[in-house]
């Protein structure tokens, strides 16, 4: 073992000040390339490409629905990540970064029931079915809302840490869990994948290269709020201690 | 072990309250459910496996926040945490004090609030059978919910938001369970779910709960 760590080794980032310093270097190239990548996909979604046969000009809320939905279960496996990290190599930027997350994710787990209930209401004549992926979206919304009220409730920050990564962890058995209960509750109305790589199914190539521009676009945007929130919370954090240690010292 | 049992179970039924507090709760929930949704026998009939279920998982709920609240404040938590039994083991004991105290009584109750709902004659025996593989599960995640928050001044409103999505797949599978065997129909296959789920949570929730209780006695 080396007792410095490698410069070039992912947990240099460990450090909030190079944290601080990288994440303020890169995130001005994150927020450029994800509104890029959002203007240019949402555009040429809304409007150059065709209406569906079938679905009319409704089919065009997939540009904002797929990207949403697939963030919405991303985010809170990145939380997991991060829980983990924190729980076995206690790094505080690693459990600020999963508290900067949660928001963001029930963000787009909003984003994804609300424009599915859009577009559900013209296609299946309904605004919400309790159908298994609905039901299981609604589900993780209220773990997100769980977690991110235990962030809220508790003072110490170590203990908040521990306690919401442990959270975390069982939530996601749990949320897993609930998906397959869900499954085997009540058969569903939503279509099956429509990204996959290995079925027939797939949609469409015209409407295919946007939806993937829109996916990218969202990705990075999660990834810039990800990085901008961790940078806040750190500061807060400074703040408060620079805080603390001005009382003392009067 | 057998002491703490004994110990909580006395306090349990000798400090009052607590003991017949869930069960006085799950009595009005289904006297309610008729005023609400109207006293049509076949309507209730319906509806009543899913209603004593939901029922009694609130009854659960209800006596969580004093589970290891009070122990807490008399600080006996901190004895049990530095004695030798390991912590797994107290909150394990802890878990089946509740589910002695409050789900037991439930599953024994349920019968006869099942009359009062109008539940088809083949359904009593699947109901008690799904409760009594049930309810350990609520016992345990709920302690889980109540290691999380025994350090929260107010913690009872936070406790339900985090243990109720927890309770989800034992509340699907035990409901289905109760639903189909109301009708006549095979139950074996969400049976066999809801046992699975027990015995998992059984086996490792307590690890998850001891390692949050540490934390919070830190």
């Amino acid at each position: 073992m080396t007792t410095s760590v490698n410069r070039n080794s992912l947990w240099a980032y460990a450090n909030p000040k190079k944290f601080l310093q990288t994440s303020e270097r890169v995130l001005p190239f994150f927020w450029i390339t994800s509104g890029l990548c959002l203007v240019v996909g949402l555009i040429w979604g809304f409007f150059f490409t065709p209406d569906d046969f079938r679905q009319g000009s409704t089919v065009k809320i997939i540009y904002l629905h797929v990207p949403s939905a697939l963030m919405a279960i991303n985010a809170w496996f990145m939380m997991l990540v991060a829980s983990l990290i924190w729980i076995v190599r206690r790094h505080h930027v690693s459990a600020l970064a999963a508290r900067a997350a949660a928001p963001v994710g029930v963000a787009m787990t909003l984003i994804a029931l609300v424009t599915g209930a859009i577009w559900g209401q013209p296609m299946w004549g309904t605004w919400w079915a309790w159908d298994p992926r609905l039901t299981s979206f609604l589900i993780l919304f209220l773990f997100y809302l769980g977690y991110i009220a235990l962030w809220e409730a508790i003072e110490n920050p170590d203990t908040a840490a521990d306690l919401t990564s442990v959270l975390c962890l069982v939530g996601s058995v749990f949320a897993i869990l609930s998906r397959y209960a869900v499954n085997f509750w009540n058969q569903g109305l939503h279509q099956g994948a429509s990204l996959s790589l290995d079925k027939e199914e797939n949609v469409a190539d015209v409407f295919w290269v946007p939806l993937l521009v829109c996916i990218a676009g969202f990705v990075l945007l999660f990834v810039a709020l990800v990085l901008y929130r961790t940078g806040t919370e750190i500061r807060a954090r400074r703040i408060k201690a620079l805080l603390a240690r001005e009382r003392v010292g009067a | 072990m057998i002491a703490l049992l004994s110990r909580d179970l006395k306090l349990a039924f000798r400090a009052g309250g607590g003991f017949g507090l869930g069960l006085a709760f799950f009595l009005i929930v289904t006297v309610l459910v008729p005023f609400s949704v109207g006293p049509q026998s076949s309507l209730l009939a319906v509806i009543a496996p899913g209603v004593l279920w939901l029922g009694a998982l609130l009854a659960c709920l209800l006596s969580l926040d004093r589970l290891l609240a009070l122990d807490w404040e008399d600080g006996s938590l901190d004895l049990l945490a530095t004695a030798p039994l390991p912590l797994e083991a107290v909150v394990t004991i802890k878990a089946l004090a509740h589910w002695i105290t409050t789900g037991l009584p439930l599953v024994l109750a349920a019968p006869v609030l099942g009359v009062l709902l109008n539940l088809p004659q083949a359904g009593f025996i699947w109901l008690v059978v799904s409760l009594l593989v049930g309810t350990p599960a609520l016992s345990v995640i709920g302690t889980f919910g109540a290691a999380l928050t025994v350090g929260l001044k107010r913690g009872g409103l936070l406790l339900s938001l985090l243990v109720l999505p927890l309770y989800v797949p034992t509340l699907i599978f035990g409901a289905e369970v109760a639903r189909r065997g109301a009708i006549g129909m095979e139950t074996s296959t969400p049976l066999l779910m809801l046992g699975g789920i027990t015995a998992g949570v059984v086996a490792l929730l307590p690890f998850a709960s001891a390692a949050v209780l540490r934390v919070n006695l830190r």
